[in-house]
C-alpha cells in the first residue's frame, strides 16, 4: 500500500488505467442496464416498479461502501501521513453523497406506488438520511478551512467519529421503527432472490463499483493537480 | 487529575465573572419551549402528547448554542497555545473544558426542566424519569457536541457547520431518551431506554475527550 502512496507514481499509474476502467465501466453499465430494464422478468406483485431496485440497491451498498473506504483512507491518513489519503478522502466525499442522494431519491420514488407514500420516518430511511448529513458535514467542513491541509486532517478526525457512529444510530433508529424489509441477498441462508433478477441486480452493483473507482481516480488526479497548480502560484507570487 | 480541576475551576470562574454564555443558553430553553404552544396550540392533550420531545429538542438545541464558543475564546487568545505547550494533554483540556460545559449549561437544565415541563402538560408519572434521561443525556449532549467544537477550530462559518456536524450524532440519545420518557407516560418500564442512554454515557465519556484531542493537537501544527 505504501509504494502507491506516492502521488507521482499514482498519477503515471492511474494515467494508464482509466482508459481501461472507463471503458469496462461502460460495458457493464450498458449490460446490466439492458439486463435490468429489458431482459429480465417484472415481478409478479410489484410490476415494472421493481426495476427501480436495480438502481436503489446498489446505490445504497455503494453509499456505505464508500464510507467504510473513506474511513479506511482516514486512518492511512492520520497515521502514516499520506499525503494522498487525504485526497483521495476529500475528493470521493461528493461521490458517496451522490450515491446516498440517489439512493434516497430512488427509494422514495419506489415507495410512492409501493407503499403509497413518498417517505416515512422508518428506520433505515432515516439511517440513511443521517449519512447523508454525515457525508454533507464532511465536505462543509473539509471546506472551511483557508489552511487545506488542516482541513482535510480535521476532516479524518469527523469521518472516524461518524465510522463510531454508524453503527450506533442504525442500531438506535432499528429500535425506532421499521417498515423496510430486511435483507434478501446478503443472507447466511443464501439470496431469498430468484435467479432471474439476482443477476441483472449483481452486474448493476458491479458496474456502480466500477463507475466508483473510475470516478475516485479522476477526481483525486483533479485534486492533485489542483494542489500543485496551488504552490505553483504561490512560488510565482513569492517570486515577484 | 489536579490540572483537570483547575482547569474546571477556571473556566467556571470565568464563566461566574462574566456571566452572560450560560444564562443566555437556559434563557434559550425556556423561550424556545414557550413557543411551541403559539406553534401547535395550546390544547393539553396534544401538548402533552409531544412535550418529551419538545423539552429534549429545546435542550438539544440549547446545548448546541452554548457549544461554538467551547474552545474559540481559548484558541483566539492563544490561551491552548500555551497550556499544549506547557505539557499539558489535549485529552484533559477537552476533559475539563467539556465537565465545565456541562456543569454550567446541563445541570441548570435538570433544574428548569421540570417547570417548562408542567407548562406543557408532560403526564404526571413521567417527571422522574425525565430528569433521569437528562442527567444521564446531557452530558452525552456535552461530550458528542465538544467533539464538534474542537473540530471547527480555526474554520468559517463556525456556527451553522458545528450545527451540521452534531446534529446528526445527537439522534441516539435523542431516540432513547425520548422513548423513556413515553414509555413512562405509558406506564410501561422505561428500564431498557435509561440503561442504553446510560451505555451512551459510559461510551462517549472515554472516547469523545479522545476524538476531541485528536482535533485539538491539529492547532499546535
Amino acid at each position: 500500500m505504501h509504494r502507491f502512496a506516492n502521488p507521482a507514481r499514482f498519477m503515471r499509474l492511474s494515467a494508464r488505467l482509466l482508459p481501461w476502467l472507463a471503458g469496462a465501466t461502460a460495458l457493464l453499465l450498458a449490460v446490466g442496464l439492458y439486463l435490468a430494464l429489458i431482459a429480465s422478468p417484472p415481478d409478479y406483485q410489484q410490476g415494472q416498479a421493481v426495476r427501480i431496485m436495480y438502481v436503489h440497491v446498489p446505490s445504497a451498498w455503494l453509499s456505505m461502501a464508500v464510507y467504510g473506504v473513506m474511513a479506511l483512507a482516514s486512518i492511512a491518513y492520520l497515521v502514516w501521513k499520506h499525503p494522498l489519503a487525504g485526497l483521495f478522502t476529500k475528493a470521493v466525499a461528493p461521490v458517496g453523497a451522490g450515491f446516498t442522494a440517489l439512493c434516497l431519491v430512488t427509494g422514495s420514488l419506489w415507495g410512492e406506488p409501493m407503499w403509497g407514500t413518498w417517505w416515512v420516518w422508518d428506520a433505515r430511511l432515516t439511517s440513511v438520511l443521517i449519512l447523508l448529513f454525515l457525508y454533507l458535514g464532511y465536505i462543509a467542513l473539509v471546506g472551511a478551512f483557508d489552511d487545506a491541509e488542516r482541513g482535510l486532517r480535521v476532516g479524518a478526525v469527523l469521518v472516524l467519529v461518524g465510522t463510531v457512529n454508524l453503527p450506533i444510530i442504525k442500531f438506535s433508529v432499528d429500535w425506532w421503527n421499521t417498515l423496510h424489509q430486511p435483507a434478501s441477498v446478503a443472507r447466511l441462508d443464501g439470496p431469498t432472490m430468484d435467479t432471474a433478477m439476482l443477476i441483472p441486480l449483481l452486474v448493476m452493483a458491479l458496474a456502480f463499483t466500477f463507475l466508483f473507482v473510475v470516478l475516485a481516480l479522476v477526481r483525486t488526479r483533479a485534486e492533485l493537480t489542483w494542489r500543485k497548480v496551488e504552490v505553483l502560484r504561490l512560488f510565482q507570487a513569492a517570486g515577484e | 487529575m489536579r490540572v483537570l480541576w483547575r482547569l474546571i475551576r477556571r473556566d467556571l470562574t470565568l464563566v461566574f465573572r462574566s456571566g452572560t454564555d450560560a444564562g443566555a443558553a437556559l434563557a434559550f430553553f425556556v423561550v424556545t419551549v414557550t413557543l411551541f404552544p403559539f406553534g401547535i396550540g395550546p390544547e393539553p392533550e396534544i401538548l402533552g402528547r409531544v412535550a418529551a420531545g419538545l423539552i429534549w429538542v429545546s435542550a438539544l438545541l440549547a446545548t448546541l448554542l452554548s457549544m461554538e464558543r467551547l474552545f474559540q475564546a481559548d484558541y483566539e487568545d492563544g490561551t491552548l497555545d500555551q497550556l499544549l505547550l506547557a505539557g499539558v494533554s489535549a485529552e484533559a483540556i477537552a476533559m475539563a473544558k467539556i465537565a465545565a460545559h456541562w456543569l454550567v449549561t446541563g445541570l441548570p437544565l435538570l433544574i428548569v426542566a421540570p417547570v417548562m415541563a408542567a407548562l406543557i402538560q408532560l403526564p404526571a408519572g413521567a417527571y422522574g424519569v425525565m430528569i433521569a434521561s437528562l442527567a444521564l443525556g446531557t452530558p452525552v449532549l456535552s461530550l458528542i457536541g465538544g467533539i464538534g467544537a474542537a473540530l471547527i477550530l480555526g474554520a468559517r462559518r463556525g456556527g451553522a457547520l458545528l450545527a451540521l456536524l452534531v446534529l446528526p450524532l445527537f439522534v441516539p440519545p435523542l431516540i432513547f431518551a425520548v422513548g423513556a420518557i413515553d414509555a413512562a407516560a405509558l406506564g410501561l418500564s422505561p428500564r431498557p431506554s435509561l440503561l442504553f442512554l446510560a451505555g451512551l454515557l459510559a461510551a462517549a465519556l472515554p472516547f469523545a475527550p479522545v476524538a476531541a484531542a485528536a482535533a485539538i493537537r491539529q492547532v499546535l501544527d
